[in-house]
């Protein structure tokens, strides 16, 4: 019933069923291509365009976690150019917004961070915008801080598509885009949320957070998502 | 170990030193009376070295090229206490560690105990032990940074000295067994502070409500192994120290040697205190101005003054006003305050040196002095710590949300009294922050020291590198952290100045 197809990445032949993404029939198969706004049983969006790969026959780069895979085709997931686009779109996260591992809840436990080791980022090329931004502290057990939000929208899908409370959204646009609870209420006030902390869980950085950890301190358990996407598939 | 007269003056036909001084003064010719007028009438010292931060010392000569006024600058803002509105309360200790990477764990510890205030918890007996430990641990290097990387130059080779050679490369010259023993201890502090929080500079392991892991056996025993090697390091230090301090009798005599009032941490029983304690003041003379001042009624002792020419505010002691409520801190003033340091070895070396000096020690040259005793007491409290079981207990958090909407947290950083104080909102966000930082209590001290010294030493008809060293070195003595003390940013450094009576700039130096 389900159709397979045959497709070629970094040379290697693989197998794959019809309707998976790139992303997903790389990493089944060890093939390392990072992400940031992907998450394991969440819908992909495409956001942060860490994931872009070469694939033969198309002049443009393309976004593993949306792409699906095709019969007879040619992926490469690391190339100079993608290195190179990967550091900038890095880079460029890290100006956006007021990121200081140095005093974070999530240093040594952040994706973000994570990321731009792994890609080499020493510094940032680009003038920080270093943007005045609030940090909601009215939830009694979570804190969200938007300085280190860098709008992947996880938190937005988790609690859409996990919890089905939907709290939260992102508003705005460019680079005034931020994420709201609730239609612009407080997170503390927002009556739709039912405070199971999953979205803390999907979040990569230390944007949101338990409430009372200190630096370093905030390690999350990022497997409960696709767990209970599993879960629930297999009920 | 012999060393070097300090009032000799230096050798004329020494290049180095010739050079130097042209490099570093301006050339002043010698008048019998009156400067000419050509002279110099501004002098500056920009910057004054082997400090931690920014500061510009400006002295005013008058017609007859005495020194006529002095000002102590401290040249830079950061702003902490400002930025952090807003932030959550518990990650406090970790910005404010940011302030210094000299002593990080004394304003984690001092940030954690605000933090604890407005959690309204008692942290568990394990926690405080340990806490405790790191901060003797960062007095131990912190004293050993200042007496031997900072001021050993000056005390050990002489005021006077060729000022290319003294630093530490001096030093590895004439008394490497010194320096080999300074950079021994501040590693011995150095590597307990890194056992125990898995990072030398900047540590996380100290947390609102306690410490974030106990300690693992295997810690104390490496420690209390090194601990015999720290404490004859010491005490090899204070016999130096003694043959050699006698030799500078006029710095001992114009350092800062005037009355104020001195403050600091005792326990219940008047005994020096460094993590944990309320604040004493005493007079001049001794007397008791105020004791068991708990840490949360700071505010009704300790007024601060904005000053026009400093970034570095001028705390002094309220009920008294200014200029009349100056007073100090740190390990001169501790040493004054305390009855005693509740340690045998150290107890025996306060005896002596209250012999020597007496009761209540005047002079700022003696903050050294006072330095090296403590750094005695840390090693040995260490080791009470250490033997004491309770070292080890596993619960060493307590969690809590916010109890209090105000918290303070004061304990005694190498440099003296740290507070900090704290307001939150009902989430936690902080609204207010006011740090009070060892070296601000001392600014308005050190700036009479400046004067005073200038006026033993500083001679407008004839500048002497080394006289403006002594200015310098006033300053080194009371160790001050002058990033700490403005939340500074910025690169060890401080300016002097030489004015005119018309206020023109005559010359301005920043020692090497």
């Amino acid at each position: 019933m389900t159709e397979k197809v045959k497709v070629r990445i970094d040379g290697e032949v693989i197998s794959a069923t019809a309707g998976q993404t790139i992303l997903e029939v790389a990493r089944a198969n060890n093939k390392y291509i990072p992400a940031l706004c992907y998450m394991e049983g969440l819908t992909s969006v495409g956001a942060c365009r860490l994931c872009m790969v070469e694939v033969s026959g198309v002049a443009k780069l393309v976004p593993a976690c949306t792409t699906p895979v095709q019969e007879g085709q040619a992926v490469a997931t690391t190339s100079p150019q993608l290195d190179s686009y990967r550091k900038i779109a890095l880079e460029l996260l890290f100006a956006e917004r007021n990121h200081v591992c140095a005093v974070c809840v999530s240093s040594g436990h952040c994706e973000l961070q994570t990321l731009a080791q792994e890609h080499g980022v020493t510094h940032v090329r680009y003038p920080y915008s270093c943007p005045r931004l609030p940090v909601d502290t009215t939830h009694p057990r979570y804190v969200l801080d938007h300085n280190r939000c860098v709008l992947c929208g996880r938190c937005v899908r988790t609690c859409a598509e996990i919890e089905g409370a939907h709290v939260w959204d992102v508003a705005g646009r460019g680079i005034t885009s931020h994420l709201v609870s609730e239609l612009q209420r407080p997170w503390g006030e927002a009556t739709s949320c039912t405070s199971c902390g999953k979205c803390v869980q999907a979040c990569p950085t230390g944007a949101m957070a338990e409430k009372g950890w200190g630096v370093e301190e905030m390690t999350k358990h990022r497997t409960v998502v696709s767990r209970l996407t599993s879960m629930r598939e297999g009920s | 170990m012999t060393t070097r007269t300090p009032r000799t003056p230096k050798s004329t036909d020494s290049a180095g030193a010739a050079a130097a001084e042209a490099a570093s003064t301006k050339a002043a010719p010698v008048a019998p009376t009156t400067l000419p007028p050509d002279a110099p009438r501004k002098l500056t010292i920009h910057h004054v070295s082997r400090i931690e931060g920014h500061a510009k010392i400006v002295i005013r000569l008058d017609e007859e090229g005495q020194v006529s006024d002095t000002q102590f600058h401290v040249t830079q803002v950061r702003g902490f206490e400002k930025f952090v509105e807003g932030r959550p309360y518990y990650e406090m200790p970790s910005i404010t560690s940011r302030i210094c990477g000299i002593c990080p764990v004394s304003h984690l510890l001092a940030s954690s105990k605000a933090c604890d205030a407005i959690m309204a918890v008692r942290i568990p007996v394990a926690a405080a032990r340990a806490r405790e430990l790191v901060h003797m641990a960062q007095f131990v290097q912190s004293h050993a940074l200042s007496f031997f990387h900072l001021s050993a130059p000056d005390l050990l080779l002489g005021m006077d000295y060729d000022p290319a050679k003294r630093n530490v490369a001096g030093l590895l010259e004439e008394h490497p067994d010194a320096l080999r023993d300074g950079i021994a201890l501040r590693k011995f502090g150095q590597t307990v502070i890194e056992r125990l929080g898995k990072e030398r500079v900047h540590p996380s392991w100290t947390v609102p409500g306690g410490v974030n892991a106990p300690i693992d056996p295997s810690v104390r025993d490496k420690t209390l192994v090194e601990l015999p090697a720290a404490l004859a390091i010491v005490q090899r230090t204070l016999a130096l120290w003694k043959r050699t301090v006698d030799g500078y009798p006029d710095e001992i005599e114009s350092f800062s040697n005037f009355p104020t009032m001195y403050c600091g941490l005792v326990g219940p029983d008047g005994s020096l205190r460094l993590y944990d304690g309320n604040l004493r003041f005493v007079g001049p003379d001794g007397a008791m101005v105020a004791d068991q001042v708990p840490p949360e009624a700071y505010a009704a002792h300790i007024a601060e003054a904005t000053l026009p020419d400093s970034y570095l505010k001028a705390p002094y002691y309220r009920p008294a006003g200014r200029p009349a409520g100056i007073y100090r801190v740190g390990p001169l003033a501790r040493l004054n305050v305390a009855e005693r340091c509740g340690t045998p070895l150290a107890d025996a070396e306060l005896a002596e040196y209250r012999q020597r000096y007496g009761r209540i020690v005047q002079s700022g040259f003696h903050y050294h002095y006072a330095r090296l005793i403590e750094a005695l007491y840390g090693l040995e409290r260490m080791g009470e710590l250490l033997d004491d079981p309770a070292i080890l207990g596993t619960k060493v958090r307590a969690h809590a949300g916010v109890n209090n909407l105000e918290g303070v947290g004061i304990i005694e950083a190498p440099r003296g009294t740290l507070i900090h104080h704290y307001k939150v909102d009902d989430n936690g966000a902080m609204t207010w922050a006011n740090l009070i930082v060892a070296t601000g209590h001392n600014n308005l001290a050190m700036g009479r020291g400046v004067l005073q010294v200038a006026k033993r030493f500083v001679d407008g008809r004839q500048i002497q590198e080394g006289a403006l060293n002594r200015v310098s070195a006033l300053v080194r003595a009371y160790d001050p952290c002058l990033s700490c003390s403005t939340h500074v940013l910025g690169q060890a450094a401080v300016v002097l100045q030489l004015e005119g009576p018309d206020g023109e700039l005559l010359d301005e130096v920043g020692t090497v």
